[in-house]
């Protein structure tokens, strides 16, 4: 394997609506197999994709936000969280999942997968990185 | 000659929902289904825009984006797929704002 | 190819895994593994329910890395590698034992 590069998925639109929510987390699981430095940042109407107590049993569909919980799971421990465009839905944190991995190398201690950021911080976070994948 | 005015994007992603809203007249209603439901939340870009007009939204995809009743903005009513078809039953004509 | 389970027909995709998971029980397990000559052991029903509850807490069907990282914090360390694993399942723990606890081929499986 080559050198571990850093992977940034962007999550900009809302869940269940079109399909690029499910599509997103896919690829994440899929690519969080070759053992890079994923991370993923929800910004605009993605911030509704972490909304917690979603119930889809009256739509039909498939309700794929426990899957989201499992991210820790697959080694995705940074989780970005515009502050903006969660103010701007009248959400706060409080209304989305609480997301945690669990740090082996610290007796497997649960820690906070989601960091809210402010716009400018995350523009900080994407220059660091040298993939970025847009959903 | 009244119109339920149909929106299904967010308005954050379109602008479907203010132009819907613009174009209601006295005696119509708005009807807020998939996406569209993120308009009624209170405190959000839409709420003052639907304040005071006769709106409802699709319980069940509201239920499917997490979204609980307190949070809608006040006057705006739920509505099961049996009062969807109600909506349209009592309204002379559909205008969906794709 | 739908397969026969004590007189009920399961529909199965191209690659034998059940089309509906909510159509699963154990008899499902039975008959696939019985088409692939092996005894399903209490050892081989750990990871079986394991993979359902995990299916059922997560929605979706872990990738093998998940998987044995899983157990072994479950079930212990010397279940959780993958050489236990592979000796349970030898078509692969991920394909095969999703696939016999009704799940979808797992997120990335080739």
């Amino acid at each position: 394997m080559s050198e571990t590069k850093k992977f940034m998925y962007v999550n900009r639109r809302a869940p269940y609506g079109t399909i690029y929510a499910w599509e997103s987390l896919e690829v994440v699981l899929i690519g969080a197999a070759f053992e890079q430095d994923v991370s993923l940042a929800f910004i605009d109407d993605g911030v509704y994709q972490l909304v917690k107590g979603q119930d889809t049993a009256g739509v039909g569909m498939k309700n794929f936000s426990p899957t989201y919980a499992a991210l820790g799971d697959y080694e995705v421990t940074k989780i970005y969280v515009e502050k903006e465009s969660l103010e701007e839905r009248g959400l706060t944190l409080d209304d989305l999942q609480h997301l945690v991995w669990e740090d082996e190398d610290d007796d497997w201690a649960e820690k906070d997968s989601i960091r809210l950021v402010s716009r400018a911080e995350l523009a900080e976070v994407f220059s660091g990185q040298d993939v970025m994948f847009n959903f | 000659m009244s119109i339920l005015h149909l929106v299904n994007k967010s308005p954050y992603e379109r602008d479907s929902l203010d132009t819907a809203a613009d174009y209601m007249v006295d005696g119509d209603a708005m009807l807020l289904i998939e996406d569209g439901v993120y308009a009624a939340m209170s405190g959000g870009k839409a709420a003052s825009k639907i304040s005071g007009m006769k709106v409802s939204v699709l319980g069940p995809d509201l239920a499917a984006r997490g979204i609980s009743e307190e949070k809608l903005v006040d006057g705006v009513t739920v509505v099961d797929y049996a009062g969807f078809v109600d909506l349209v039953e009592s309204n002379d004509k559909v205008q969906s704002w794709l | 190819m739908p397969i026969e389970v004590n007189g009920k027909t399961f529909e199965t995709d191209e690659e034998g895994y059940l089309a509906n998971i909510n159509e699963w029980e154990p008899g499902v397990a039975e008959v696939m593994a019985k088409e692939d000559e092996l005894e399903l052991t209490d050892e081989h029903w750990d990871i079986i329910n394991f993979l359902r509850e995990y299916y059922e807490e997560y929605q979706i069907a872990p990738a093998v890395r998940v998987l044995t990282k899983a157990v072994s914090k479950k079930l212990g360390k010397e279940k959780g590698n993958s050489k236990y694993l592979y000796g349970l399942f030898p078509y692969g723990p991920g394909k095969q034992a999703c696939r016999y606890a009704g799940l979808p081929k797992p997120t990335g499986c080739v």
